[in-house]
């Protein structure tokens, strides 16, 4: 093949620019970030199933462990995910009215509080670590199967989870450099508008991770 | 096919080799065509390497006992056999490569929709091959487990499975990018006229599959990452000291590994329903039907990966249940033999290497699927599972059908992706070679299996030696076969003589631009007014 494209080189006589067209396909790169959206559910999808695979087997063991978590601890980060979710859709709206000032300062109000969820997801495992429950720790191995799979459960999906919304503050930086380039502005925020897609998306997962490990016992 | 006859005097001679030079233009190139190429060079690599193993392997089962080589290397093999072939070579081949390089051309589009994506699908294969592969020579040695890393096993053994399961982890990445590119390039960069009826078949099999590869890669993806976590922090989901239960992990490998087995056979079942019509000069029968009958599969398929597991102790509901679905996914692959069939009645057939290598596809894989079903009902199964019969039973759809199917479309495009045609005459000596030395490879496991012979097993009573040396000596006539295929293929690239832009007289869109193709494929998109197989339509403007 190599050789193809040398003999093929020789006989050329002019090198054209290499040019991509810049398409600006709003619908496709709709479809394209729900797709994505699509699989992502999947990924959490599998340990839904595993979680209610687990539940079913051992329900007591879920209920007793369950209680042991902090629901205050839960429904604040519940209540600061879903603030950010709101204020990242009011950002998309005010690019959208050309407003650049107001959506950069709530785009850094949603970085801000997916943080703060992150710390506090951090104190909470900050206090289950230092009681000694983390996988394979002599307590926890101590209890019974269905309370041990439910905090390796418990880890794994928040941990999960939580690198989403560690992704998704990055994303969310990104956009913030683009509109200060005006690289995103009213004429173009498709980009943003994808990342806000992203951003619901973790927020209805712990929609759903929040019940299930905080309330149903 | 097109309105732009006129543009067939004025057409840019400059390709999409000639347009620019050095490595980097290739590694980050975003020309669909370019990346097509790209995977097709790991894709050969690792095919080559897979060939390999499975020769030391077969060479070793040739007579009882140890022959070449010990036990544990003989697990490595299988186990390195089975990854290599399945996530590097059979799922990325047509579709990353053909899909690839074709897709956007047959639907009348410059590129596909996300061409940056495209290119970072390429680098995580890359990484992830490149995981794969250092997983081998680093660690406590290659992983033994088989490629299905069944727990508990994987979590125990003390080769290298982390390392593996990453790997494999970022080549599912790769192939959900891939997935999301090719399914909105369908929907958004149709040219005009270009409706969803006068999609080349090809186009549809891509797009069912991407469809899968979207909804089931992120199932191995978490269970990869399962196995990984479990492995550095025994978090217990799936080690039954802690309460996790293997068989969950079964459901959950199966969930994604089963579909699949639809990701490998799909986009050839394409390359058969363009292939076929082109060399019976015969418009393709029942269009609609095999457009949906992919679709079908792509969905029912997702449903049957329980009869993996009909001796995992499941409950009989769901081993009915999954037996049930099985047959039922059975049908529409059915519908896709008969119309191929029914397309070669009474047409015009023109005996070309793509043809033959469809030919030998529609035979075996109906062997393959034939199989498929006796050990998809429940007493049998308990039989065969487990035995020779499953891998030869499986090897006749992905060996005998994507893996021709994959040489039909090598066969079949080459002269469009190079410019220069390969030797005919070699190429049918090929394929009558493999085709001889495949069936008695395989069909003699599928013997072996059913007189009982256990797979993955080291070592045989003597009873099997004679079928265990049949296959053995197939395996080398089928090697032989290969050798020559891609002898001619490597020839044809240097020496071959320079191929014509239509040498088929094929009427989808890539035949009506020149070989290779230019940079942006077409001067203008062309407005579609025909079907892909309406070959009155070329006549008529010949």
């Amino acid at each position: 093949m190599a050789l193809t494209i040398l003999r093929n080189s020789q006989e050329m006589s002019e090198t054209k620019e290499f040019v991509f067209e810049e398409t600006k396909d709003y619908t496709g790169a709709k479809l394209g970030m729900w797709l994505f959206i699509l699989s992502e559910l999947l990924l959490f999808g599998g340990m839904f199933i595993l979680y209610s695979a687990y539940r079913y087997k051992s329900p007591a063991d879920f209920h007793h462990a369950s209680k042991e978590l902090d629901v205050i601890l839960g429904t604040i980060n519940t209540i600061i995910l879903l603030t950010s979710s709101l204020s990242v859709a009011v950002c998309i709206s005010a690019i959208q009215k050309g407003q650049r000032k107001l959506s950069m300062y709530l785009l850094m109000v949603t970085m801000v509080l997916g943080l703060l969820f992150l710390v506090n997801k951090g104190f909470e495992w900050g206090t289950k670590i230092e009681h000694g429950i983390y996988p394979n720790s002599p307590v926890l191995l101590a209890r019974t199967k269905g309370e041990i799979l439910f905090f390796g459960l418990y880890y794994v999906m928040t941990g999960l989870h939580g690198l989403h919304v560690l992704v998704g503050v990055c994303v969310l930086f990104v956009m913030l450099i683009l509109i200060a380039k005006d690289k995103i502005n009213r004429m173009h925020f498709t980009p943003l508008e994808n990342s806000g897609l992203y951003w619901h998306l973790v927020d209805i997962i712990w929609i759903f991770l929040y019940p299930l490990f905080y309330l149903i016992t | 096919m097109t309105s732009t006859g006129e543009a067939e005097n004025i057409r840019p001679r400059i390709n999409f080799y000639e347009e620019r030079r050095g490595i980097l233009s290739w590694i980050l190139t975003l020309d669909h065509k370019r990346i097509g190429l790209l995977y097709l060079i790991f894709v050969i690599a690792f095919f080559f390497s897979g060939v390999v193993l499975g020769f030391f392997m077969r060479l070793e089962m040739i007579a009882p006992g140890g022959t070449i080589m010990g036990p544990q290397t003989y697990n490595a093999l299988f186990t390195l056999h089975g990854i290599i072939m399945i996530f590097l070579v059979v799922i990325p081949a047509i579709v990353t490569v053909f899909g690839n390089f074709f897709l956007p051309i047959q639907i009348g589009a410059r590129d596909v929709a996300f061409p940056r994506i495209n290119l970072l699908s390429w680098w995580l294969f890359v990484t992830g091959a490149a995981i794969v592969t250092l997983s081998v020579f680093t660690g406590e040695g290659p992983p033994d487990t088989g490629w299905t890393f069944y727990a508990p096993y994987s979590l125990r053994t003390s080769v290298n499975v982390p390392m593996a399961v990453f790997g494999v982890f970022i080549l599912g990445m790769s192939s959900i990018l891939t997935g999301i590119n090719l399914v909105t390039t369908t929907h958004r960069l149709r040219a005009p006229g270009m409706t969803w009826k006068r999609l080349p078949l090809f186009v549809w099999a891509i797009y069912s599959t991407s469809w899968v590869q979207i909804l089931a890669t992120p199932v191995i993806g978490i269970t990869m990452v399962l196995i990984f976590l479990e492995r550095f922090f025994g978090v217990g989901v799936f080690d039954p000291t802690k309460g996790g239960d293997p068989v969950l992990y079964q459901h959950m490998f199966w969930i994604y590994s089963h579909p699949a087995t639809y990701i490998m056979i799909l986009p050839a079942m394409g390359i058969v329903s363009d292939v076929v019509p082109v060399f019976a000069r015969k418009k393709i029968f029942g269009y609609t039907a095999i457009a949906l009958s992919g679709m079908a599969i792509a969905a029912v398929g997702s449903l049957v990966w329980g009869h993996h597991m009909f001796v995992s102790g499941q409950s009989d509901f769901a081993d009915i249940l999954f037996s049930l679905l099985t047959f039922l996914v059975a049908v529409p692959s059915a519908i896709k033999v008969f119309n191929w069939v029914a397309t070669l009645h009474k047409g015009s057939i023109v005996i070309e290497p793509p043809l033959l290598f469809c030919l030998a596809f529609i035979f075996l894989f109906s062997i393959g699927g034939l199989t498929g079903l006796i050990q998809g009902a429940l007493a049998p199964n308990m039989h065969l599972h487990d035995t020779y019969w499953i891998p030869g039973h499986f090897h006749y759809i992905i060996f005998g059908g994507m893996g021709f199917g994959l040489f039909a479309a090598f066969h079949y495009w080459f002269p469009k992706m190079f410019g220069r045609m390969y030797s005919r005459k070699v190429a049918k000596w090929a394929w009558l070679i493999m085709f001889i030395g495949f069936n008695i490879f395989y069909f003699s496991m599928l013997l072996l299996g059913w007189e009982g012979m256990p797979r993955r097993y080291y070592d045989y009573l003597p009873q099997f030696r004679s079928l265990h040396l049949t296959a053995t000596y197939g395996s080398w006539i089928l090697i032989v076969g290969l050798i020559l295929m891609f002898g001619n293929f490597f020839r044809g690239l240097f020496r071959g003589e320079k191929a014509e832009d239509n040498p088929w007289n094929g009427v989808s869109l890539e035949w009506q631009i020149p070989s290779p193709p230019p940079t942006e494929n077409f001067e203008q998109i062309p407005v579609i007014q025909h079907g892909p197989y309406d070959f009155k339509e070329l006549t008529r403007n010949e």
